[in-house]
């Protein structure tokens, strides 16, 4: 393992390229799953295409417990010993690496289409056949009295497109199979095309509730790259804005938690509330979602000491008013009653599989970016970590209410307090031939954006790691067990973005 | 019980009254773009221009969006024959395709107690035969293309189609790239085009209230709601 800590990687921390270790590929996919062993976690894992005509395999692993990121990779051809099969939480990065460069995992256990699209990140003059995008093998369990139920891609509600399929004996959900790519809109090539203007706008659109999140992973890296100091008081306005973003979506889905059990009071009180924070949002940046906020260097937009009062009596108002929509939910019996014991997740699979966010902290494993990897004033502004212990829908929804108070509280702190100097500084050229990751825990969990320049300083390759794309598999696994009827409430517990995961 | 009438009491009416009053935004609120520009293609953000607090951009056809002076022609209500039909009543069936899920986001906002979508008669649909029109957002990327086609073929005539978002009507952020489309404008006939990344929930309301002819276009507002 000191291999892997060996260049000194660090969120935000720019090392030389060269500097990586590249092993032959077995010992590589050792290195990753010793690593996993001794407690790491798989925060990347992707290809990025080299000028021999075969893929480089960068693994970035996290720890925890150390704050620190550890980094290997190894070279390979058209094909590779899959990691899967002894270190699962390759799983999905595995598929992934298999449809963006062509490259074959040997041995990986559930070798589908991902996001059903053709490689875009093939070595030059490497060619593989196109498979057809609606061919996908689902998993079936045949049987007397066992039925099969298929969903999506157009939605009942106002939701993002995706496919369930279930195998159900009578109301009770034997399997799940969940089907993505169909918001797939090639965001990792435009990253690497595009230019740094246009691709902080790209990055905005990651995912359209996670406008702070992503912008401020992109911004992330990019100024590890640059070698930018980002001041205090920008630091501090895109952490206000990452926690009301936080706000907005913690309280919405509780209300729309309500709504799936026809709790109607807390429904609409909390979806208004929501509503609030993204105001408060637009009040800061002009946009209800934050967008034009987050920029290389810093922010775009300062606040005058006449705003940042404003913004706080607005928030602790919105505390005033929450507070009892918020114990008129979570104290209703029958509420409580429906919430527990549905989609329960592991601790186990949790571990196994590397899921993050709410999920992972519902079942007593406390992740948090903020405060595992803290970057900007969470190294200064400690929030503490919320963790429930059941797995299930309530420990979700609790973990969520407590975040809420202490984001709320961390807001109000904050504007109350605000550094003073620039809110923005230069970000220069990026330097060429160096490798950063920033992540950012978003309001779903950990967002990784991992990106490499080329000898000229240009972007070589930029890779994204949603939230979502870790905890579908979490959503997966909760339902078997479960009636169909619960469904749509163990979905909205989890309320994972397909944008953010089809990319 | 008592605590819920308490709680209800606490949290009192809260539901806009828009039309009747105007909506005032806060300063820095990006609405139409002050010069040239077509708002169509436009994403909003502060390095794109300067922008007006004005929220009203929605339009009948593609070509009102490009302007050059900043002013835009505001959509027009639907003929007599087909605005009779739906002007009480108007099902839409939303279709997502390839999209960041910010306009959703926003469609979903319309029908919270603020904006309060169906006290104007118009509703989300679970399935498109039950609809009246369909509601696009996204660049229309290739996943979603066939979907999106089968969807509309499946609503009845006479159908609307109305385009939300930078991303339905010009592919948006993502235009130039293999996997999307520039909007729904090829595909299908639209009805009514929404500009904004997203549109801000009046601006969408704004717009089906014109295209439904439940908005003098003559009026002007002399109260303001403040929104914040």
């Amino acid at each position: 393992m000191s291999l892997l800590r060996e260049p000194g990687l660090r969120n935000r921390r720019a090392i030389p390229f060269a500097a990586i270790a590249v092993e032959p590929v077995e010992r590589f996919g050792q290195s990753v799953t010793d690593a996993v062993a001794g407690g790491w976690r798989i925060a990347s894992l992707f290809g990025t295409p080299e000028e021999s005509g075969r893929t480089r395999l960068v693994a970035i692993l996290a720890d925890d417990a150390q704050g620190e990121l550890g980094v290997t990779s190894a070279v390979v051809g058209d094909r590779y010993p899959a990691l899967t099969p002894a270190c699962p939480q390759a799983h999905a990065f595995e598929r992934e690496l298999a449809e963006q460069c062509g490259v074959l995992p040997e041995g990986h256990p559930s070798l589908k289409p991902l996001r059903r699209h053709p490689p875009d990140h093939l070595p030059a003059g490497r060619h593989v056949a196109v498979s057809d995008r609606e061919a996908y093998p689902f998993f079936q369990i045949a049987g007397d009295e066992v039925h099969e139920l298929a969903v999506g891609p157009v939605h009942a509600g106002v939701i993002e497109p995706g496919h369930f399929r279930f195998q159900a004996h009578g109301e009770q959900v034997l399997f799940l199979e969940i089907v993505l790519g169909y918001q797939h809109r090639g965001v990792e090539g435009l990253l690497e095309r595009v230019g740094r203007e246009r691709g902080m706008l790209v990055a905005e659109s990651i995912a359209g509730d996670t406008v702070i999140g992503h912008g401020g992973a992109y911004c992330g890296a990019l100024e590890a790259l640059a070698g930018t100091r980002t001041t205090p008081r920008g630091q501090t306005i895109r952490a206000i804005a990452l926690e009301l973003e936080r706000l907005a979506n913690h309280i919405g889905d509780l209300g729309a938690i309500a709504a799936d059990i026809a709790f109607q009071p807390a429904a609409s009180y909390l979806g208004r509330m929501r509503g609030e924070c993204l105001n408060l949002l637009m009040t800061l940046s002009g946009n209800r979602y934050g967008r034009g906020l987050v920029r290389p260097g810093g922010a775009a937009f300062d606040l005058t000491p006449a705003m940042a009062a404003e913004m706080r009596d607005r928030l602790q108002r919105l505390r005033a008013e929450l507070d009892p929509a918020l114990t008129l939910l979570f104290e209703t019996a029958s509420v409580q009653a429906r919430l527990e014991g549905v989609g329960v997740v592991p601790r186990s699979a949790c571990v196994e599989y590397g899921f993050v966010g709410p999920v992972a902290r519902a079942c007593e494993l406390p992740r948090d970016v903020r405060h595992d990897h803290p970057w900007g004033i969470f190294r200064f502004a400690h929030i503490p970590v919320a963790t429930m212990w059941a797995g299930d829908v309530l420990a979700r929804a609790l973990v969520r209410r407590l975040e809420i108070q202490r984001s709320l509280e961390f807001t109000i702190e904050q504007l109350g307090a605000l550094p003073k100097g620039p809110v923005r500084v230069d970000c220069g050229p990026l330097r060429p031939s160096e490798l950063a990751v920033a992540m950012v825990e978003g309001w779903r969990g950990e967002i990784v954006h991992v990106v490499i320049t080329d000898d000229a300083g240009r972007v070589r390759r930029h890779k994204v790691t949603d939230p979502s794309f870790h905890n579908w598999t979490a959503l997966g696994l909760a339902m078997p067990g479960n009636e169909i009827s619960d469904f749509p409430l163990c979905n909205k517990s989890f309320n994972l973005s397909y944008a953010g995961h089809d990319l | 019980m008592l605590t819920w009438l308490r709680t209800r009491l606490q949290q009192g009416i809260r539901t806009i009254r828009f039309p009747r009053d105007g909506a005032d935004f806060p300063e820095r609120f990006r609405g139409r773009p002050q010069a040239s520009s077509d708002l169509g293609a436009c994403l909003f953000s502060p390095e794109e221009g300067r922008y007006n607090r004005d929220y009203r951009m929605a339009t009948s056809t593609r070509d009102a969006l490009v302007t050059a002076t900043g002013e835009v022609e505001l959509a027009h209500a639907l003929d007599e024959r087909v605005r009779k039909l739906f002007r009480r009543s108007l099902r839409l069936r939303s279709v997502v395709a390839g999209s960041c899920n910010g306009c959703e986001a926003e469609l979903v906002a319309l029908g919270n107690v603020v904006f309060d979508l169906s006290r104007f008669g118009v509703q989300f649909v679970a399935s498109p035969r039950h609809a009246d029109g369909i509601v696009v957002t996204g660049a229309v990327n290739r996943n979603m293309r066939r979907a999106l086609e089968l969807t509309y073929e499946a609503v009845p005539p006479p159908k609307l189609v109305i385009a939300v978002g930078a991303c339905a009507i010009s592919g948006g952020p993502f235009a130039g790239s293999p996997e999307v489309g520039t909007g729904v404008g090829g595909i299908l006939p639209v009805d009514l085009w929404v500009p904004g990344c997203p549109p801000h929930p009046l601006t969408t309301l704004d717009g089906l209230l014109r295209l439904l002819g439940a908005i003098d276009p003559a009026e002007s507002k002399d109260t303001v709601t403040k929104l914040s």
